[in-house]
């Protein structure tokens, strides 16, 4: 359709934009509509199935509650795209096990700078051990550790296993 | 010209000068933050309270900041444009009465001056864009001078219709015409055309095509660093609060309006219309950059010499009109 002689000089549209505009602009000013996120105030609460920093997990209920779920069986270094985990597994000791199979992960190390947080670990894992929480401030001014040593980001299996995590 | 004259005019001159710096320092901070509510974002808030120290950090940033100057820039042309830019937008508050008895200096040729100032100020964004030694600016500077050329008659012609209405070039006389009606309802097309050719004169959206950043990453200042793009910047931002004052003074009846303060302060009550006058078209400025993208560049051109000025024209001719046979 050919615009008409009044529609060429846009006034029209011009006031509605005007006019949608300061309508943001009291909407954000009275009523508090805003986008941001004020970050270290206030967080982003991560979906569900967020892929965050992983956690190794224990058995919370049932018969083997408090050991871990890893039997450092390493099908997870294997599934891992970019060579992050490290698994020495070893043979348990029947009295005091660290896990209800055979055999449990003595090591258990992830250089988390390799890390591209496919997930594909917490898809391997018959055991349900080594899942992905919502964990994402993983970034550092210096390499210092959780542990305070050189290789802050490498996760050893105890930073995996007893991480606090916010949410 | 007595001692105390002479100090009250250097004083006046100071006064008014301070406040300018600070207030187009600011002028930075609050059309960072009002175009931020205007799209539901926050803005700068972290630096100091409300974020007001922001400015100061932004000039400490900018002061310390290392001088880049390109190999083939036209070393003295580079360096004089920033100042030309920056001197432009300040020699016009000189003329510009902003109560009654405060004012630098009322010439009776105050609005010709503004003008030529003003199209002075376009100096500063050409030969920067000449004399960087790189493309960007140099289209930038084209852009400038064209669309400058063209908004300015229209701008011109807008204003001459006031001149009509209060016979004089004074822009003392101008304010103290508006006594009993301010001139925008009388001149309401000259006003619209002063206010968009006003907007284009001091490049912002939607004229901002000298620096339009998709296009020619910074435009005219593209090649600039450290204090010499500050210069630039702020001046912008006075020209922002000077075509702010201009539509006051000239349409919106200056420091008229009710003694708010009572009858012994109307000095006082003078100086706040003023000042509410000015930041309601400054706001207006940035409420239109955070509606309206920008034109084309055939489209701002043709904007300009089919719309605008015929629009101008028809104001003269109506207002000569009125004048001629009516009164």
């Amino acid at each position: 359709m050919k615009p008409s002689f009044l529609q060429k000089f846009n006034l029209l549209a011009v006031v509605q934009g005007l006019y949608i505009t300061i309508v943001q602009f009291l909407a954000n000013r009275f009523a508090g509509r805003v986008v941001t996120i004020s970050y270290p105030e206030k967080k982003l609460k991560m979906k569900e199935r967020f892929r965050g920093l992983h956690r190794l997990e224990r058995y919370e209920s049932g018969e083997h509650k408090g050991l871990e779920k890893c039997v450092g069986c390493a099908l997870c270094a294997s599934a891992c795209p970019a060579d992050v985990i490290t698994v020495v597994a070893g043979e348990n000791d029947p009295a005091d096990p660290h896990s209800p199979g055979e055999r449990y992960a003595v090591v258990y190390d992830m250089d988390i700078l390799r890390c591209i947080f496919c997930g594909m670990c917490t898809e391997a894992c018959p055991t349900q051990a080594i899942v992905m929480k919502h964990d994402y401030e993983l970034a550092d001014d210096e390499r210092g550790g959780p542990q305070g040593g050189v290789n802050k980001f490498i996760y050893h299996k105890e930073d995996l296993l007893g991480r606090e995590f916010y949410w | 010209m007595s001692v105390i004259e002479v100090v009250w005019m250097v004083a006046k001159i100071l006064i008014v000068f301070a406040v300018l710096l600070l207030a187009m320092a600011y002028l930075t901070l609050v059309e960072r933050r009002f175009v931020a509510w205007f799209q539901w974002r926050v803005g700068p808030n972290r630096v100091g309270p409300l974020g007001l120290i922001q400015p100061i950090a932004d000039g400490v940033k900018l002061l310390f900041k290392q001088e880049l100057i390109p190999a083939k820039a036209d070393k003295f042309v580079y360096f004089l444009a920033p100042a030309i830019t920056l001197i432009a937008a300040f020699a016009i508050i000189s003329v510009i009465p902003i109560t009654e008895h405060f004012y630098i200096a009322d010439v009776n040729v105050a609005i010709l001056l503004v003008l030529a100032i003003s199209s002075l100020g376009t100096y500063g964004i050409i030969l920067a864009g000449w004399s960087s030694g790189s493309k960007y600016p140099l289209v930038s500077g084209l852009r400038a001078c064209a669309q400058m050329i063209s908004y300015e008659l229209a701008l011109g012609f807008a204003v001459i219709g006031v001149v009509l209405m209060a016979g004089t070039f004074s822009l003392h006389e101008i304010v103290l015409g508006q006594e009993r009606i301010w001139y925008f309802i009388p001149q309401i097309l000259g006003f619209v055309v002063f206010l968009i050719a006003g907007v284009a004169e001091t490049n912002r959206a939607p004229f901002d095509m000298p620096e339009c950043e998709n296009e020619l990453v910074a435009g005219y200042h593209t090649e600039y660093s450290a204090m010499k793009f500050a210069m630039f910047y702020l001046g912008e931002y006075v020209a922002i609060i000077n075509v702010g004052m201009l539509a006051t003074v000239l349409f919106l009846g200056g420091w008229h309006g009710p003694a708010i303060f009572g009858a012994g302060l109307v000095g006082l009550a003078n100086l706040f219309w003023f000042l509410l006058k000015t930041c309601a078209v400054i706001f207006f400025f940035i409420w239109l950059r955070a509606t309206l993208p920008r034109f084309r560049y055939d489209q701002l051109m043709r904007f300009g010499w089919m719309v605008l000025l015929p629009l101008a024209l028809l104001n003269i001719i109506i207002t000569a009109g009125i004048k001629a046979f009516i009164q």
